[in-house]
């Protein structure tokens, strides 16, 4: 474990720009932490820190001069790695020719600055969805085998986030080439650097960074312990793939369905979702044509269209769907479950509806724990 | 109509799969109900409005149940073939078919008669009973196969 | 045995790469040239397609689907409905009731259209082998079952009877009404027809398909019953092999949801844990029993 002193922060950003990477990082706009390109660390949110409950997202500026005191914003890194809108090729007819061709320019070699280690699960499972199958999606495998991944630790548990509950958090694990914790207290301001890969212990070495002393160690661990005791919510995951699975009739489906407006704000937030739809069109003159990849969401009435309407029509079917699928179909599909604990859909949803609170009361409906544990 | 009167009808009632499984004197009871009864391509077996006297178990040929609509003329609402029931109304009163049944080619059936068919599930309960609920089972596809014909799921 | 309809060992042009460096792309269409079009029904058409470059077009198994793409409209999801021993023509029976189906039924012989595919799961022939199969077949839900029709008249020996069940709206609705003929004249094939509601100078059958289940010969101890229509037909049509005595094991239907990528990465064709675009479209009843009746599932 190294240290990375705060002054000498630009020079991480500066040597992974010197590799030709472009970072994306948080940055304070419109009132919320987004993910977006930087250059040092002034674009950073530097002293902001987010009020989060359900339904409400607040920013407030403290002294404390951190850059990562924020917890998950609107933003996810699907936004890099599978793009909300991408053109999968352009087609074009001439003299009773037509021909297909993928877009030819390559994206960028990212940098992804503090990315959570609930944020490092959602990469994980988004790789297992796109790369894993039968017909590997070529270019998610560039952006993402592209990318260099800068985990932060997180030193506060934003209002709603429950990975612990989901063994995802708080700490990194893995799945990151560098991981940084960030320490600022008795006056001094530092993080601690490890390597996840070989590519982060080459970026480290050329940081020529000193070796952690055993008290920073400590203060670096004593922050990640401190996150982790501060998560409020839980999400009650012992038999909720089973029950799930055996309660597409529950009543708490409707229950649910008359607060959701289906408004699809969990599905884009959220960090696993995957889902997408196709924009056909023509350019005016008739020669070229394209198919553009967008994102979608299992909440539309579109989304489930078949000849003659919609399979689900009903809200309470849809977030049934949504929620079946992301914390029990998921682990059929791709072994594991669909949810970190990030808690965006939960913030991000206009009246509030929380994930962890439908699942205690499904499993309270069909018998499983309660929140007393009785 | 040719009914041919014919006492050693059992063997024939033994073998069509809706009387399949009675016992000996359950069907040899049926049989002093039975006749033969045959008809050419086009012929009626029956008449909507007509006193309904037989139920016909097919033993060979196809029968249409059809009815008659001014503008549409003979409307097909399905067709009973081989190993098949046609017609219960003589089992309720007021006795009277209600839809026609046109013979779609040359067709045999077993002609059970209705009155002497009441009178002899009145007379042993268990028969009535027995048959009444095999009756019951091909009303029962019949009325599916109609909510399933309203459904239109082939539409457009 | 296998539990699951089995994924086919024919594979698509877009798997047989193997890094992500050669990584093949799944959505990315070929050209193929409509060599033919000829009408089936009013609403129901066929395209006889060849590969633009005159290669051979991929090999399939009966059942599985290809996504069609209509210069600047649109792609959908249809069954392949061609014979699998002739490889060379790519058949697909469409009826046109959307946007791109209906452009497409406008489409002559030359016209160039996009393609990709096969993909998903297929019809049991290998299992069905000594034993008889009987086929129900509701509208146009008898395109996708053609090819595994034709594979087994290829191989008509090795297995025991052969009955095909097929129901229309109408008498004019019927498809392939030379070949049902030919199936019932010179394969051994039992082949039953019925219709909704009978039209002009129809004799034939009047009723719905599955009532025809009831009655048809075959030895449910040892069949195999593949199912493809509407999905209400479908349920009803399990229902009667049931009664008949048919393991759920033996019963097998092929499914039909939005479809926009066939690959599973879209989302838009699950139907519980199954994205029916790669575990389906051919399932086997047993897996989707529990499936079948919740609504809006």
């Amino acid at each position: 474990m190294h240290v990375l002193e705060r002054a000498q922060f630009d020079t991480l950003l500066e040597a992974l720009q010197q590799h030709g990477r472009q970072v994306i990082g948080p940055v304070r706009r419109d009132g919320v932490i987004g993910y977006e390109p930087v250059r040092s660390a002034g674009d950073l949110p530097v002293g902001w820190a987010d009020e989060q409950e359900a339904g409400r997202y607040r920013l407030h500026h403290k002294d404390h001069g951190r850059l990562f005191d924020y917890t998950a914003g609107f933003h996810t890194w699907k936004r890099y790695l599978y793009p909300p809108t991408a053109v999968l090729w352009q087609a074009s007819r001439d003299n009773g020719r037509l021909s297909f061709e993928t877009p030819s320019e390559t994206p960028p070699k990212f940098a992804l600055l503090g990315v959570r280690a609930c944020e490092l699960h959602a990469i994980a499972i988004q790789d297992k969805v796109f790369l894993d199958g039968a017909h590997p999606d070529p270019a998610y495998a560039v952006r993402r085998n592209n990318a260099f991944i800068i985990a932060v630790n997180c030193g506060r548990a934003g209002g709603t986030c429950f990975c612990a509950s989901m063994e995802t958090g708080p700490r990194a694990q893995g799945g990151y080439d560098l991981a940084l914790t960030e320490v600022a207290e008795d006056g001094r301001h530092y993080f601690t650097v490890e390597a996840g890969t070989k590519k982060g212990e080459r970026l480290l070495d050329e940081l020529e960074l000193r070796e952690a002393i055993e008290a920073e160690r400590a203060a670096a661990a004593a922050a990640v312990e401190a996150a982790a005791n501060q998560m409020g919510r839980q999400m009650p995951v012992d038999g909720l793939r089973e029950l799930l699975a055996a309660n597409p009739e529950s009543p708490r489906w409707e229950a649910v369905a008359k607060r959701c407006l289906c408004c699809a704000n969990c599905t884009m937030a959220c960090p696993t979702c995957f889902c997408s739809t196709v924009h056909d069109s023509a350019a005016m003159t008739g020669e070229t044509a394209k198919r553009e990849r967008v994102w979608d969401s299992c909440f539309t009435m579109e989304f489930s269209y078949v000849h003659g309407g919609s399979v689900r029509k009903d809200a309470s079917s849809r977030y049934r769907q949504w929620m079946t699928h992301k914390l029990s179909s998921w682990h059929d599909q791709f072994g594991s479950s669909g949810c970190v604990g990030c808690g965006r859909c939960i913030t991000w949803c206009p009246v509030g509806i929380d994930i962890t609170e439908e699942a205690w009361l499904l499993q309270e409906a069909h018998g499983g724990p309660t929140r007393t544990g009785e | 109509m040719t009914p041919t009167g014919n006492e050693a009808m059992e063997p024939m009632l033994e073998q069509h799969p809706f009387l399949r499984g009675l016992s000996k004197e359950q069907l040899s009871a049926l049989a002093q109900c039975a006749a033969l009864s045959s008809y050419d391509m086009d012929d009626y077996v029956m008449r909507a409005g007509q006193p309904a006297n037989h139920c016909h178990l097919i033993h060979k040929g196809q029968v249409a149940v059809t009815v008659h609509e001014p503008r549409r003329g003979h409307v097909v609402v399905q067709t009973v073939g081989e190993g098949g029931v046609l017609g219960w109304s003589w089992l309720v009163p007021p006795y009277r078919w209600c839809f026609d049944g046109h013979a779609l080619q040359a067709t045999e059936t077993i002609a059970l008669d209705g009155e002497k068919l009441r009178a002899a599930f009145d007379a042993d309960c268990c028969l009535g009973y027995e048959m009444l609920k095999r009756f019951t089972q091909v009303f029962g596809e019949r009325l599916h196969a109609a909510r399933f014909q309203l459904l239109d799921v082939y539409k457009n | 045995m296998p539990r699951n309809a089995t994924k086919p060992e024919v594979s698509s042009p877009a798997s047989a790469d193997g890094g992500a460096a050669s990584m093949a792309e799944p959505m990315l269409p070929a050209p193929y040239r409509i060599q033919r079009q000829r009408r089936e029904a009013h609403d129901t058409f066929t395209l006889d397609l060849a590969a633009a470059d005159g290669g051979r077009p991929p090999r399939f198994a009966p059942g599985q689907f290809n996504m069609l793409y209509l210069f600047g409209v649109g792609e959908v999801a249809i069954s392949i409905s061609g014979n699998p021993g002739t490889p060379e023509t790519l058949q697909h029976t469409t009826r046109a009731v959307g946007s791109v189906t209906k452009a497409m039924e406008k489409l002559r012989a030359g016209d160039v259209i996009g393609v990709r595919g096969p993909f998903g799961t297929h019809w049991p022939t290998d299992h069905a082998r000594g034993k008889d199969v009987v086929f129900v077949a509701g509208g146009i839900g008898l395109a996708p079952l053609r090819p595994a029709m034709y594979e087994i008249l290829r191989n008509r020996a090795h297995y025991n009877k052969a009955v095909l069940l097929y129901g229309t709206r109408t008498p004019s609705d019927i498809l392939f009404k030379r070949e049902l003929k030919q199936w019932g004249g010179n394969f051994d094939v039992d082949v039953y027809v019925t219709v909704d509601r009978a039209t002009g100078t129809w004799r034939g059958n009047v009723g719905v398909v599955t009532q025809l289940i009831r009655r048809s010969p075959f030895d449910p101890g040892n069949c195999v019953a593949m199912i493809c229509g509407p999905e209400v037909m479908m349920k009803y049509a399990v229902d009667e092999f049931r009664r008949r005595g048919v393991d759920s094991q033996d019963i097998f239907l092929s499914m039909e949801r939005n479809m926009k990528c066939a690959i599973g990465f879209c989302g838009h064709c699950q139907w519980g844990p199954n994205f029916v675009c790669k575990d389906g479209p051919v399932f086997r009843h047993t897996d989707i029993e529990h499936l079948l009746n919740v609504w809006e599932i």
